[in-house]
């Protein structure tokens, strides 16, 4: 029997799930990030208490001390679910790739004099160090933090770092020409040396922070808010002289990611501190405390970047700007 | 200077594990805070086998390629009508089954491994939990994607999260990942990487895949075996967590064998769903239940327990029970469906002449002398006195929280009733692995969210089916009751031009 069908006929029952026409207001198409976001998490009849947290239910919104009527009107402007975020990042690997090829077939690096090369080294590598810890910190605010708006984008984030790291990784691998040199010396200065130890002991503070959106606060607003503009602006411009734009390539993914990131932190805070003077006295306090924290802490690091005595203006300006975009973008005054 | 080369694996340990260092300012315990309380003693992180190596610039390229391709598959398939395509409208209830069941877990699973991914102290682990954990959020997001287009044509999708929360036979699933997250990290690989991923998910997936396959639905096979390209590095972090906590002390070893047991059988009777699913819900089969049974778990996961022998583990717990229940299951659990069709968001149905005939064919020592006639009876009933639904609420097994409807190991004619006193209360139970399983944790059992229990303490909405159906956001005669008489059944036939047979569908629907 052959059937005819007549398309025409064949109309849609309803336009999308219940739960998303119920946030929208009126059922009709949704967005893909919409669908893939709203109300994934859990919140009710949960079946055992965690054995390592018998206080907290499995999913507990009073792991922060931030409130929320509802933890889904957090957004990300970016739309980040999953395929759009790994199809944004192969493309941004793909520039990369490019980038370090072209430094590696032309010898870019062999017209950087040995003392260039040694700042680099010196300045960039431990920070390696530095983004697994921001791996691990936005690892544990995916694992418990509140609703999928912000716990998908914390995970991408988790995974960014990482990538981030081995990009740095594979930077060192280019100075020492795969002797791992660079990078085993650049631990030993993470571990040892001085200047480097205000950062570690601040990033090993980060790890035991057990508010998740104090740490979001300590982690993506502020620590990322000065070391981006630090090292990736100021001490990028620092060795223009020398390197030319060699650095600076090698340096392009975490320049683009920290702007699409940065449009997100900025959205998260705006939405949090809109909810409610105690979450935008709560969220003021926390950063209040993690700029002086991290300020100190990255004083000598800026320091040895961008020469003696430098280091404390130029974070007062770092600072500065930083509290400025908060006003401006997230509607933080501190 | 020419640069020295370097073999993957010293690349690799350098772009993850040399990232890590050891604490001086804050203690490693206080930085990894569940590293020891589930008594796992780890000497050397170090000895940790990387089971992939994949570094995350690779990781965006290869899954940016899939996905993709998925999108444009899923696109093509929606704009085309491609649900028409499918075998039979009856197949459509495998998928909500699916998305109600199933693609919480992977949401789970995404939480799950993200907490596993910041509690072992050793990157390696961290890194394989941390990919893994991203991987089951693309499972979750990819699923949501394709269904979402039935979920406009067929009713019982359209509140999926909601009901996994709620309805009775969706605590089964929810409650099995509870148990796993609620556990530390250690144990919860086990369950998920190892026990589930490993041992059993040719038993979830290859029925849900093939399925897919068998009945025309294009959609859901993209999704699957996208999917798959995923599971095969889980499976190898599965056998990994294994190995590497038994090498590193033998004190880990009955742990470990207590958990595989554990968790053998609670995947084992999760796995109960599915095999209802495969013999009854597939308008073509792919195989039965008991072949899938015996194929994958009796000769695949036998020839890997004899591997596992040398380091002093033995076939889980009750696996001998599972043999002899496999011409059993999934009657008994489409029995149970069949009367509280009423309360499902699938729909129900009894099985055709031709189905018979193949249950009959599969099922030689068991189907014509236990379920057929039992069946039998329930079409007559349809036919004389219309549909008949069980308006008592079953009991439930307090650690799989099935209704109690398995039969005694050893005489399908009995139901199998076990139960245990703990502070002063009876618990009841399905089977003998249910029990062992609750006895060695009471304190966490007892806290299970049972369905039944809670309708009785009125947290369900009311009392009533229709109140409690209001709660769980089931649409009473939409989402539930008999496939004959359904809303899909009537549009299905419509959309397939049968408008007069469509007609009286409705009618009958109506007159009920
Ligand atoms: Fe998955
Ligand atoms: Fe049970």
């Amino acid at each position: 029997m052959s059937i005819e069908i007549k398309t025409t006929s064949i109309e849609p029952l309803r336009h999308t799930f219940s739960n998303v026409a119920a946030r929208l207001g009126v059922d009709k198409p949704a967005s893909r990030y919409q669908e893939a976001t709203f109300d994934l998490q859990p919140t009710v009849n949960f079946h055992y208490r965690p054995t390592w947290d018998p206080d907290f239910e499995l999913f507990d919104e009073r792991r922060t001390a931030i409130r929320m009527q509802d933890w889904y009107t957090f957004r990300d402007p970016r739309q980040f679910y999953y395929g759009t975020w790994t199809i944004t990042r192969s493309r941004q690997q793909e520039v990369a790739e490019r980038n370090f090829g072209f430094v590696e077939k032309r010898n870019l690096l062999d017209t950087v004099s040995k003392e260039g090369k040694a700042k680099a080294a010196e300045i960039l590598l431990p920070l390696r160090h530095l983004e697994y810890a921001a791996n691990l910190n936005n690892c544990y605010i995916t694992a418990y933090g509140s609703g999928t708006a912000i716990t998908q984008a914390t995970s991408f984030n988790a995974i960014d770092r990482l990538g981030i790291a081995q990009y740095l990784s594979r930077l060192g691998l280019l100075l020492d020409g795969n002797s791992g040199q660079a990078l085993d010396q650049a631990k030993q200065d993470w571990m040892q040396s001085g200047h480097w130890q205000p950062l570690r002991e601040l990033a090993e503070t980060t790890l035991v922070t057990k508010d998740w959106f104090e740490l979001y606060v300590a982690q993506n607003v502020v620590l990322d808010g000065l070391l981006y503009p630090l090292i990736y602006e100021r001490f990028d411009a620092a060795m223009a002289p020398e390197a030319g734009s060699t650095f600076s390539m090698l340096m392009e993914f975490q320049n683009e990611w920290y702007a699409d990131t940065t449009r997100w932190v900025d959205a998260t805070i705006k939405t949090a501190v809109a909810e409610s003077d105690q979450n935008r006295e709560q969220i003021a306090s926390w950063t209040h405390d993690w700029m002086q924290r991290c300020s100190a802490a990255l004083g000598p690091v800026a320091d040895r970047a961008l020469g003696e005595n430098q280091g404390a203006a130029v974070l007062d300006e770092l600072r500065d700007a930083l509290a400025q975009r908060l006003e401006k973008k997230a509607g933080l005054s501190l | 200077m020419s640069a020295k080369r370097m073999n993957l694996r010293e690349k690799y340990q350098r772009m993850t594990r040399d990232l890590a260092w050891k604490p001086s300012y804050q203690s490693e315990d206080d930085i990894f805070p569940q590293a020891k309380y589930e008594g796992i003693i780890i000497h050397d992180w170090d000895k940790w086998e990387d089971p992939f190596r994949l570094t995350v610039d690779a990781y965006w390229k290869y899954q940016a390629e899939k996905e993709r391709k998925l999108y444009a598959i899923i696109e093509a398939f929606a704009q085309n009508n491609a649900q028409l395509n499918v075998t039979d409208a009856r197949y459509i209830n495998a998928l909500k089954l699916f998305l109600t069941g199933v693609t919480p877990l992977e949401y789970a699973a995404h939480r799950g491994f993200a907490m596993s991914g910041r509690n072992f102290p050793g990157a390696g682990p961290q890194v394989s939990s941390q990919f893994q954990s991203i991987d089951e959020l693309r499972h979750a997001q990819t699923q949501i994607h394709t269904i979402s287009h039935y979920n406009k044509y067929f009713n019982g999708f359209h509140d999926w999260r909601h009901m996994h929360d709620r309805v009775w036979y969706l605590s089964v699933p929810k409650s099995f990942f509870d148990d796993a997250m609620s556990a530390g990290p250690f144990e919860f690989v086990t369950a998920i990487s190892f026990s589930f991923e490993y041992v059993l998910t040719n038993l979830l997936f290859m029925p849900f895949m093939s399925g897919a396959a068998y009945n025309d639905d294009m959609a859901t096979v993209t999704f699957g075996f996208s999917a798959q390209s995923d599971e095969s590095r889980h499976m190898t972090l599965g056998l990994e967590v294994i190995k590497f906590m038994l090498e590193q002390d033998e004190r880990n070893v009955p742990i470990v064998q207590k958990w595989i047991d554990k968790w053998f059988w609670r995947g084992y009777r999760l796995l109960a769903l599915v095999s209802m699913m495969m013999d009854y819900m597939l308008p073509k089969r792919v195989m039965s239940w008991q072949e899938a049974w015996e194929m994958y778990f009796e000769e695949n996961g036998g020839a890997l327990f004899e591997d596992l022998a040398r380091y002093g583990i033995r076939m889980p717990k009750y696996w001998e029970v599972s043999v002899k229940e496999k011409n059993r299951l999934s009657h008994e659990v489409w029995s149970v469906f069949y009367n509280y069709g009423h309360a499902a968001a699938i729909h129900t149905w009894m099985p055709d002449e031709n189905e018979m005939a193949w249950l009959s064919e599969k099922y030689p020592e068991t189907f014509d002398k236990y379920y057929r006639p039992r069946f039998d009876h329930w079409h007559k009933h349809q036919k004389k006195n219309g549909r008949w639904y069980n308006n008592t609420l079953p009991m439930l097994c307090q650690t799989c929280q099935i209704p109690m409807a398995f039969t005694e190991p050893d005489d399908p004619t009995q139901i199998c009733y076990r139960s245990s006193d703990y502070e002063g209360m009876q618990y009841h139970f399905c089977s003998d692995g249910c029990k062992d399983i609750f006895d060695d944790e009471p304190e966490k059992f007892v806290q299970a969210w049972l369905p039944v229990h809670q309708i009785y303490q009125g947290n369900c909405g009311g009392a009533s089916v229709p109140e409690v159906l209001e709660w769980y956001h089931l649409k009473h005669g939409q989402d539930n009751l008999e496939y004959l008489d359904s809303q899909d059944r009537a549009n299905w036939l419509r959309w397939k031009g049968l408008t007069e047979k469509a007609e009286a569908v409705l009618q009958k629907a109506a007159n009920e």
